[in-house]
């Protein structure tokens, strides 16, 4: 289990198992995220396959003197162009696919066991429709101003907090920690209702206000984070600058708060994050159609319209793939927020 | 005697000042307090106690909406649905995480790869991921049962969320697949477990078996006690896939009917908001209950480097 393999290596036999373990697990993790994205390029008919199909499969056209027809096989392999089909007494009318592609004659022929025909091809489609349907530039902006004031509130109010808390000696200071740790313990269910009358009260519903501006009162997750880092740095350093006269707000401002960019980086970030995946926050407050943020506007998409998944899936896809490369971009950063709040146990 | 009188009072009075700066740093948390906090926890206490609709005043009528609770079928089965996905969620995402973060923790090619590929399903939008299991386990179409049918002896794959009985298995899943928060918290812990101390297991002739159970599980025990109350506390509060993958219905058969989405319905589709807070009254009652029992068994399994017990 430790780093061992410098002193003693493994046994072959250990480290092949673990590897198999590993791409096993690996296997089961991505397929998700796989079948997310070939959804996404497939066609609505091909989704509802029984048994389903991996692969993106495209009806194969014909062009017939202008107008792009689909191809069927008859079972004896000859392809047909179908032009109609009446579906009440199961004819179509037909033209004869020929070897080199062009098609032939118009005849009428028995519908009933031609097969599509189709091949590799990614319907890209359900991308520009999916979006439009929910209106995805209007949802992403929305999603995007509740997402960055949420982070600005957090970084800045958590930080004034947290130096209040971990750089100035005053009394209470301690007892004030302790209350914004308790208040993480209460399920927010509990303030749920007595928070959204007020919000009606003062005719904010409907508003972004009561997704951002808790955000500005120091949330008390990111302030145990935060206060954690700012306890770390050097007492000398601060009080050095208190010597040149230097204000508790100058020290904050010039000194801590530089110091603690790669805390104040995770605070940001996490804010974001939370914001991007909330869902039940938009779902009590914003009720306008237009307001939706993208959690909403998916949800409110999967549960009117479950009929078009490929559209569902490119949407879901595109809520989704930012977050990941986010993730790509400010990996260090991710993982030492999470070891950061972890580390308490 | 002076100048000590002197040195006092200079510090009475930094002191004094300290308090006025350190209040006003720490303004946006007060405000917060009284605002996010004191004041809704008052008022749900007491809208607990009260009939209100938001549209006319609250009704103070006593007890009333807990005796109601207590013959309420919906409520013992959403409960029932709670503590069912609590007890299956939380010990199999425990035990996967740790054991993919043993996995990680052993030095082999790819480690970052494999590191990357376990944490990002636990940052894909909750929505999102929902409503890809909703066709994942398609019982028809989903890619999950066109696996199961090659498995040898599966003939008949799970209807997953189309069946009562599947149905809340089918979220447990959901929940394992984003345990890779979890993954990275265990391997930081992991990482900072002395390796002499295996050294030393392996000069005894200590099998692998063994130094996991008498080295690192010891070791990890404070990281298993923080992932067990996070995830008793989150599963309390479950609401986001169970709302998404059922339409909010939280079928079928209500077997998917969560405490928190109950609680939705019942404050934001009927607008009994004094029912909605004795319910969440009872949850933050249960969650505290939980916890503490957590906390007190924990003394029994839960090792702390400085030698004392777990008293937490």
């Amino acid at each position: 289990m430790t780093d061992e393999s410098q002193a003693v290596p493994r046994p072959l036999w250990q480290r092949v198992l673990t590897q198999a373990m590993l791409v096993f697990f690996s296997a089961v993790f991505i397929m998700p995220f796989l079948w997310l994205m070939t959804s996404s390029v497939k066609t609505d008919a091909q989704i509802f396959k029984t048994p389903p199909e991996w692969l993106p499969l495209m009806p194969v056209t014909v062009d017939a003197d202008g107008v792009q027809l689909p191809v069927y096989r008859a079972p004896n392999g000859e392809r047909f162009a179908v032009v109609e089909r009446d579906k009440e007494t199961s004819q179509a009318t037909v033209r004869s696919v020929l070897a080199d592609g062009s098609v032939g004659a118009v005849a009428t022929r028995e519908f009933y066991g031609l097969e599509a025909e189709r091949r590799f091809g990614l319907n890209w489609r359900n991308y520009p429709e999916g979006l439009r349907f929910i209106k995805f530039g209007r949802q992403l902006t929305n999603t995007l101003i509740i997402c960055i004031s949420s982070a600005i509130g957090c970084v800045l109010s958590c930080s004034l907090v947290s130096y209040g808390l971990a750089r100035i000696d005053w009394r209470g200071r301690k007892w004030l920690f302790y209350a914004i740790l308790a208040t993480m313990m209460i399920p927010p269910q509990v303030t749920m209702v007595p928070l959204f009358v007020v919000w009606a009260k003062l005719h904010m519903v409907n508003t972004y206000w009561p997704l951002i501006l808790p955000s500005f009162l120091a949330p008390g997750f990111f302030v145990f984070l935060l206060r954690q880092f700012f306890l770390s740095i050097p007492q000398d350093l601060t009080d050095a600058a208190k010597l040149e006269g230097c204000g508790e707000l100058g020290i904050y401002w010039r000194i801590v708060l530089p110091l603690s960019k790669p805390a104040l980086a995770t605070v940001g970030l996490f804010a974001f994050l939370g914001a991007w995946n909330d869902y039940l926050g938009p779902l009590i407050y914003l009720s306008d159609e237009r307001m939706y943020t993208l959690s909403l506007g998916i949800a409110s998409f999967s549960s009117q319209y479950g009929s078009f998944p490929g559209m569902l899936m490119a949407v879901s896809t595109v809520m989704t793939v930012p977050i990941i490369m986010l993730f790509f971009f400010t990996q260090r950063t991710f993982i030492q927020g999470i070891t950061l709040t972890g580390m308490k146990g | 005697m002076a100048a000590a009188a002197q040195v006092v009072k200079r510090a009475r009075a930094k002191r004094s000042s300290n308090t006025l700066s350190g209040l006003l740093f720490c303004l946006p948390a007060l405000v917060g307090l009284a605002a996010l906090t004191v004041y809704p926890v008052a008022a749900s206490l007491y809208y607990s106690f009260c009939n209100y609709s938001v549209l006319k005043p609250p009704m103070w009528i006593g007890t009333g909406n807990y005796e109601r609770l207590a013959t309420d079928e919906l409520f013992f089965r959403s409960l029932w649905n709670t503590v069912y996905f609590a007890a299956l969620a939380v010990p199999i995402g425990i035990v996967v995480a740790f054991l993919l973060a043993l996995l990680l923790n052993v030095k082999v090619r790819g480690m970052t790869v494999y590191r990357t590929t376990f944490y990002v399903p636990s940052i894909v939008p909750m929505v999102a991921s929902a409503v890809l299991w909703i066709w994942l386990f398609n019982p028809q179409s989903g890619a999950v049962n066109a696996i199961l049918r090659h498995v040898p002896g599966v003939a008949n794959p799970p209807g997953w969320l189309s069946d009562p009985a599947w149905a809340k298995p089918t979220i447990v899943l959901w929940s394992v697949w984003g345990v890779g928060n979890t993954v990275v918290i265990f391997l930081a812990g992991l990482q900072g477990v002395p390796k002499d101390l295996y050294e030393a297991a392996e000069v005894d002739g200590a099998s692998a078996w063994q130094k996991v159970r008498a080295i690192t599980v010891p070791y990890m025990s404070p990281y298993v006690l923080f992932a067990l109350v996070m995830g008793l506390i989150g599963s309390f509060q479950f609401f986001t896939p169970a709302m998404v993958m059922t339409n909010g219905t939280g079928g079928p058969a209500d077997s998917t009917m969560f405490y928190a989405l109950n609680l939705f319905h019942r404050a934001f589709s009927d607008f009994k908001m004094g029912y909605a807070c004795a319910m969440a009254w009872v949850l933050f009652v249960l969650v505290v209950l939980a916890t503490i029992a957590v906390f007190k068994s924990s003394a029994r399994f839960v090792y702390y480097e400085s030698g004392e017990g777990g008293a937490a």
